[in-house]
């Protein structure tokens, strides 16, 4: 009984002090596995791209260490490069941008009270879920030349039958078309962003007299900005990397009018075993998806919008 | 003014349907040719439904390639992913949600920046690991890497969903004198199931789609998955569209049942993750 009193304060202050410790080393157990993840499979890989990079090496024997050869060999006589660059940021742009317009128009009609809105949401986002090889085969069949349900549409109107994803100035057009229809998930989020559009703000516009022109510049843009920006960076990150839809319906063809980014660096590392040249080409790929990203964070200080102050 | 709303409605709603039409047309041109002849399938211009529904064309797809060992494959590399990616990103996501320790912000930052990486960039070393290990085709180099925290998106979105929790639950259980891991796995995570069904989902949507991976590790025709598998048609059968058409049918209907069954969860994920960045 008398050893008791003695031992009460260290028991007491021993827990207080062991308990965030504990908590610390918890928690580095919990997030271990992702601190870890990271490490191994993103960081590390990286770096290492960045260093296989100045090395020539056809993955059997050596890696030699050459500079910066593949960087100045892409940028002067490779014959790919300017190809698969000018595809990428014709096909990243255009897709970024539709995207945006076309599923911001779907969520806004969504939006309204019209009946069926739940089937509507289901029929739209359906596509987004198809898997792309699956949504190759049938968008490379609707664009058949012949017998393509594309080309019938043409003919019945009069109009003249397009080459489509066969011809060299229709392929990134066709290519962007087919991944509109398939961009649906945005849809979900646009959708969910317009619903915290505040129906005062809307109300005030129309006593002013204002039409639906005003309400949507006025209000429900600016307010939307947020959720345009998030997609849109997303967005570019994702179209960037674009590869299955040309590995499946083109190849890369015609004449390497759609040999992306991704697909170049398949070709070289797996069909070419030009391991340096392809890790050179997955670090532009790296800078420029950096540099675009940077480029949408710097501008948009000028044209989003939070409304954090106001909450 | 009521008139002018009616007007606006109906004319919204023609809108919609117009576009839903539109958006429908090639998964009805998928189904449309896969009950085709190649007769039919080569009229110009096209019929727009089969004269007699040709159901053999199934039976022919999943015949002619070896369809089953393709969904069997595809099965064995989706189990293993799906527990890992369930257990170990709901652990980190409760990490980094609930637990405080040094340098949280940072680790929090780097995890989510990789979600800007492109895959491209680490890509090539990681084959030359799996290569180096003697792993190439195996279906470690697809299911190993999702151990390791099941990737940055799902991480955030369990994190999102354990922020919501109120903290006076854990603060019981610690008075209680639950440990951490008990708090994690009896109180916090029964209370996020519908997350996990949501990151399940998601998980079982990329594995069953996945195609760049697969394509690089799994070379023997033997451990195709499904999205591999499709592509024999095209290379044995380029001409036989009707076929192919009945083989995209089938690996288009699991993730579009899913999705009838998961809609719920699906659209709460994506507004959850698209709202709280």
């Amino acid at each position: 009984m008398t050893a008791l009193p003695a031992d009460k304060p260290t028991k007491r202050f021993f827990p207080t002090y062991s308990l965030r410790r504990r908590e610390a080393i918890a928690g580095y157990f919990f997030v271990a596995p992702g601190i870890l993840g990271f490490l191994i499979w993103v960081f590390g890989p990286m770096v290492a791209t960045l260093l296989l990079s100045f090395t020539d090496w056809p993955i059997i024997g050596q890696a030699k260490w050459v500079g910066l050869d593949n960087y100045v060999r892409l940028f002067t006589v490779d014959p790919f490069f300017y190809k698969s660059l000018r595809a990428t940021l014709y096909f990243a742009f255009g897709s970024v941008f539709l995207r945006i317009v076309y599923t911001f128009l779907v969520a806004m009609l969504l939006n309204q009270d019209v009946r069926g809105k739940a089937f509507f949401r289901t029929v739209y986002y359906l596509p987004s879920i198809v898997p792309v090889v699956a949504s190759s085969m049938i968008w490379m069949w609707l664009y058949h030349p012949d017998f393509g349900l594309f080309n019938a549409i043409l003919k019945g109107m009069g109009l003249p039958p397009s080459r489509w994803i066969h011809g060299t100035q229709s392929v990134i057009p066709s290519i962007i078309l087919m991944d509109l229809w398939a961009a649906s998930s945005t849809i979900l989020i646009f959708l969910a962003g317009l619903q915290g559009v505040p129906r005062q703000l809307l109300e005030a516009v129309e006593i002013d007299g204002g039409n639906w022109w005003n309400k949507l510049t006025a209000v429900t843009l600016p307010h939307m900005t947020p959720f345009i920006f998030f997609n849109m960076v997303l967005g570019f990150v994702s179209a960037f990397q674009i590869f299955t839809q040309s590995f499946i319906m083109t190849n890369g063809g015609p004449n390497d009018g759609s040999l992306f980014f991704v697909l170049l660096i398949y070709r070289e590392a797996f069909g070419n075993n030009r391991m340096g040249l392809a890790c050179a080409i997955a670090w532009i790929l790296f800078l420029l998806i950096a540099l675009v990203t940077f480029l949408v964070f710097k501008t948009s200080r000028s044209w989003v919008f939070y409304y954090g102050d106001e909450e | 003014m009521i008139k002018r709303k009616t007007i606006q409605k109906s004319l919204t709603l023609v809108v919609l349907i117009g576009g839903a039409l539109i958006a429908s047309v090639p998964l009805y041109w998928l189904v449309r040719s896969s009950l085709m002849t190649l007769g039919e399938i080569f009229i110009f211009p096209p019929l727009l439904w089969p004269k007699i529904m040709r159901w053999s064309n199934y039976y022919d797809a999943v015949t002619v390639v070896n369809f089953l060992l393709y969904f069997k494959n595809t099965m064995t590399i989706m189990i293993p992913v799906l527990f890992g990616t369930l257990l170990t990103s709901s652990m980190v996501g409760y990490g980094f949600a609930r637990m405080r320790f040094p340098l949280k912000r940072f680790w929090f930052t780097l995890i989510l920046s990789s979600l800007m990486l492109p895959y491209a960039v680490s890509m090539l070393p990681t084959f030359l690991l799996w290569a180096r290990l003697g792993a190439i085709n195996t279906f470690y180099p697809l299911t190993v890497p999702i151990w390791f925290g099941g990737g940055a998106f799902n991480i955030f979105l369990l994190r999102q969903f354990f922020l919501t929790i109120p903290r006076e639950l854990e603060d019981a259980a610690i008075i209680d004198g639950a440990s951490h891991f008990q708090i994690f796995a009896r109180i916090m995570t029964p209370l996020i199931k519908p997350a996990l069904i949501v990151v399940g989902l998601f998980t079982f949507l990329n594995v069953w789609n996945d195609f760049l991976n697969p394509l690089i590790y799994l070379n023997e025709e033997k451990k195709y998955t499904l999205a591999l598998g499709l592509m024999q048609f095209q290379g044995t059968y380029s001409t036989d569209w009707s076929l192919l058409m009945a083989g995209a049918t089938i690996v288009v209907i699991p993730p579009v049942i899913v999705f009838i069954f998961g809609q719920k969860y699906f659209i709460e994920g994506v507004t959850m993750t698209g709202l709280k960045v």
